[in-house]
Order: C-alpha cells, then structure tokens, then sequence
C-alpha cells in the first residue's frame, strides 16, 4: 500500500497537466517508505508515449538522496491518451524494486486518474493508495 | 588504490547487496571485465554486444560516459563509477 499526502498527490497531478499532451515524470523521495521531497524531473525525450529521466539530471537527484540517507519512494509518469496502468515497456525498463510507480492519467481533462503499482521482475501488481491530509 | 563502483539497488544481487565494491583497469572496459571477475553474471547487466546497454547509465566521477569515450574510457586509481539504471518507460 502506498500512503501518500495530498499535497503530493496535488504537486504530481498538476505536473502532469502541465507537460499535457507530453508525458511528465518525477520522483518523491523520502524514508522508511514515506513519500516527502516533490522531486519534478525534465522527460528528456519531450514524447506524449515516452519518457526518461535526463541521465546528468538523475546522477545529482541520486547522490543528493543519497547523501539525505533517502530513496526514491515514489517515481511517477503520467499517461496522456490511455489509462494509468504500466505499459509494455514501463514493466521492462523498471528497474527501482523498492519503489510505488505511480501513473496519473490526463486523458480526460475534468478527470484524475491515479494509480500506484509495485514492478518487479516483469510482474505489476497494483496495490491500494491511502491519501492523508 | 583502486576503483570504487557504486551499485544500484536492482544489482547488489551480484555483490552480496553491497552498496558499493571496489574494481580495477585502465579503461571502464577493463573494469568491467574485472568487475565480472569477482562479481559474476554483473557484465551482463552492464553491456551488450553493441556496447553499454541503452537503458544502463555509466558515471565516471560526475560525467556520463557517454559523454567521455563510452566503453574506451580510461579510468584510474580514485575514480569513482556510479552506474544507475535509467528510469524510463512509455
């Protein structure tokens, strides 16, 4: 189950309208599986069906939560035309095996979608998100 | 001296979980293949017959190495090697 603030469900939803019709992505880090520091991050193929973190980008995002003694307990994408449930090739390129991916949906414009899931090994399982105040 | 290299979570299977391990040669290349030589199976991970794999980021200190000379990149004593899987998907 992921528990997350609403705040940061906020923060990820309104990026992912942003960057609408490209796909936005991002990372929450924190500890102990809490979800704290809103990290947006650039989607360096600028795509509306693919995105990937800028590598120079990621390198100082992932020494800057390493040296915080945090991890990367959420990373997030939105999907722009279909529903947000992991594509073919986000199964294959997860690589995070502690991390809640979470997908938002901005197909419809009135209407949020958002999902988190557990990748590993090629499986998805989709688990319960608690929102907090 | 030798070579630090940083392991991402997903691959400290090859290192017994740990974070970072030590490795030696005069090219990220040689290490490589150093590095298999006492972590087996990590080469794998790491490079494919075209080179580094495409969704595999390689670090020598602060730079990508594809920006440097890619696999032909000379490394030495003190260097540190980070290498994090890219976080991608569609």
């Amino acid at each position: 189950m992921l528990t997350i603030s609403q705040e940061l469900v906020d923060k990820i939803v309104a990026h992912a309208r942003a960057d609408h019709p490209d796909e936005a992505c991002g990372v929450i880090a924190g500890r102990d599986d809490v979800p704290e520091r809103f990290i947006p991050m650039a989607n360096a193929e600028r795509s509306p069906t693919f995105y990937r973190f800028d590598s120079m980008e990621q390198f100082h995002v992932w020494r800057e939560m390493d040296d915080r003694d945090e991890v990367p307990v959420v990373i997030y994408h939105s999907h722009t035309a279909t529903e947000a449930y992991p594509s073919r090739t986000d199964v294959s390129y997860a690589s995070e095996p502690d991390a809640h991916y979470v997908l938002v949906s901005t197909r419809d414009a009135n209407e949020v979608e958002f999902r988190s899931y557990r990748i590993l090994d090629g499986e998805i399982s989709e688990e319960e998100v608690r929102f907090i105040p | 001296m030798a070579i630090e290299v940083r392991i991402p979570t997903i691959l400290r299977t090859y290192t017994d979980g740990a974070k970072a391990v030590d490795a030696e040669g005069a090219t990220l290349d040689d290490l490589i293949t150093n590095l298999e030589s006492r972590h087996p199976g990590i080469k794998d991970r790491l490079v494919d017959e075209a080179g580094l794999r495409r969704f595999v980021n390689v670090y020598l200190n602060d730079e990508d190495v594809r920006f440097l000379g890619g696999l032909g990149t000379p490394v030495s004593d003190g260097d540190t090697v980070t290498v994090l899987p890219a976080v991608a998907g569609g």
